[in-house]
């Protein structure tokens, strides 16, 4: 069950022809079947910019799912790691951070690769868009601290496929990463302002694309900014309750 | 906490562990000195992982008093631990790194330069006779071999009080005895050694001093040697009988030892000189399948202590 450490050049390799591949096909592909239809439904930046930076916002939270849910669980039941790491000095609270430092580290060169790609497809035109950096980190950390928090408190791994399948592909699908949520009924609408990823989405693509709305991103930023806090202290006591018990 | 410690590098008083309403460790007394082999020997789930995992700083103590190199888990575990040394009961290797990876990477979590890490992990897989595996993968080791590099792990900081759960379970007979020969030499060195176990054997061979823990309490404490000669006799005559014979038994072998203990599989008899009791059982007529005299072991002070044997 553990990770096996790829070589640098084979992860960057693949963090950039995942989004390659998806935007060639959904942005170019899909998109111009909708521009046919309906030319103007996405603006200027046609259905790959609204596509795009819905991708990059999806990324980070899969890459920081998958980062906080085997792996960590692994290390605290299989391989043992964390046992090994507490005869050191070393604390609970050091592991947690080393953690999210490592996965804050993946999240944002994973996310460098994807906005050049995002370059690369004239989709990310302005500098603003470098700021999107950040906001990868921060909206990939608040899914991993929670997911760590839920990890230390399972027994075994069948949790993992509930979360995965009513938890993240949900938001996967309803946060504004592929059409406007406006399409979807009211309520739908009002759900997905309670989530993480949308509120991750509206300022990866306000960046991205240059045109981010002043009123709303703050909300958006503050947002993020509670979700991660409170999945940072959730996953301390968990570490601690299962790890020194 | 009280401030005299004595000379013990680990003291206990009153030390109890409780998981909720069970009561793991319950109220145990017990000192450590510097320089010796200290034994914990009992069944498991007698509390021997329980007390190991107080003394590491690795679980909170629910009640008692600790003191760990005159420190106390709750609140200086960061100092304690950097003066330890803990062999696990299961290997918790990292093993998507190399046997010598391993030393270096856990080195830097006591923040040893690297240029020491590696001289001293080259000092140790030489000690743990690993110096030829250094690059290799620790997945492709025996378990013998994974065993003695959790050692030289465990000595990376030059501890000053080494921890081994159960450090042979699970191993084979050669693999045991290299690895009694190493720990052996650790204590020649005058490290400090906490050892537990449920192998007699293991805890006479290794142990200077060793307290016999059953049911979360501490049964019994001294020295191998004290402890036999103590709760036991000097030798001890092994009888088995078939099944028949068992029937007919019925009493007949009263009065032939100081203590009659019988076990399912065979019958002892506590004396001071086995083959005079053997004749007198000869003497008796009584049928024997077979008879055998050893000296009384540490298996049998658990036996005349608790009624049951040690490995089931």
């Amino acid at each position: 069950m553990s990770r096996t450490a790829q070589p640098p050049h084979r992860s960057l390799f693949f963090g950039f022809l995942q989004p390659f591949m998806f935007l060639t096909a959904m942005g170019l592909g899909i998109g111009g079947l909708l521009a046919r239809t309906n030319p103007n439904a996405f603006g200027p930046a046609g259905y790959i910019g609204f596509l795009g930076p819905g991708l990059l916002g999806a990324m980070a939270m899969q890459t920081a799912t998958f980062e906080s849910s085997y792996p960590i669980m692994n290390k605290i039941m299989w391989g043992r790691n964390y046992e090994a790491i507490l005869s050191t000095p070393l604390s609970t609270r050091n592991i947690l951070l080393g953690e999210l430092g490592w996965i804050g580290f993946r999240l944002m060169t994973v996310g460098t690769i994807f906005l050049a790609v995002l370059a690369l497809f004239r989709v990310a035109q302005t500098p603003l868009a470098l700021l999107s950096i950040p906001v990868i980190g921060l909206t990939g950390l608040g899914f991993s601290s929670w997911l760590i928090a839920f990890a230390a408190r399972q027994r075994n791994d069948v949790g993992f496929s509930w979360v995965f399948r009513f938890v993240i592909n949900p938001l996967f699908l309803f946060s504004g990463t592929f059409f406007p949520l406006a399409q979807m009924p009211q309520a739908v609408q009002v759900i997905a302002w309670f989530t993480p990823l949308f509120h991750g989405v509206e300022l990866m693509r306000g960046l991205v694309l240059g045109h981010l709305d002043l009123a709303t991103a703050p909300w958006h930023l503050a947002y993020l900014l509670v979700f991660f806090a409170v999945g940072l202290v959730l996953a301390d006591r968990s570490l601690a309750k299962r790890l020194a018990n | 906490m009280s401030g005299a410690t004595g000379d013990a590098l680990v003291r206990a008083r009153k030390l109890t562990k409780r998981f909720g309403s069970f009561t793991a460790v319950d109220a145990v007394d017990f000192d450590v000195r510097p320089g010796e082999s200290f034994g914990f020997l009992g069944p498991n789930g007698a509390g021997k992982t329980s007390t190991m995992r107080m003394i590491a700083c690795a679980s909170p103590v629910t009640d008692g008093e600790l003191s760990v190199i005159d420190m106390n888990p709750q609140t200086q575990a960061r100092e304690i631990k950097a003066r330890l040394g803990v062999v696990p009961q299961t290997d918790n290797l990292d093993t998507e790194l190399t046997v010598r990876e391993n030393l270096e990477m856990y080195a830097r979590y006591f923040d040893i330069p690297g240029s020491v890490a590696r001289s001293r992990a080259d000092e140790l897989l030489e000690f743990v006779q690993l110096d030829e595996r250094a690059k290799d993968q620790v997945e492709t080791l025996s378990g013998g071999m994974k065993r003695r590099l959790t050692i030289a792990r465990a000595l990376i900081n030059e501890p000053d009080l080494i921890i081994f759960d159960e450090p042979t379970t699970g191993l084979d007979p050669q693999a045991r005895h290299l690895l009694w020969d190493r720990l052996y030499r650790l204590k020649q060195r005058g490290a400090t050694l906490i050892i537990t176990t449920h192998y007699m054997d293991e805890a006479e061979q290794l142990c200077d001093r060793l307290v016999v823990m059953d049911k979360a309490r501490i049964a019994a404490e001294g020295s191998p040697r004290e402890l036999i000669d103590r709760y036991s006799t000097k030798e001890v005559l092994e009888l088995r009988f078939g099944d028949a014979e068992r029937a007919g038994l019925d009493g007949r072998l009263e009065g032939l030892a100081q203590r009659v203990e019988v076990l399912p599989d065979r019958t002892l008899l506590y004396t001071d000189d086995g083959e005079k009791t053997l004749d007198e059982v000869h003497q008796r007529n009584i049928a024997v399948q077979s008879a055998l005299v050893r000296r009384a072991s540490l298996e049998d002070v658990f036996l005349s202590l608790t009624g049951r044997s040690l490995v089931e």
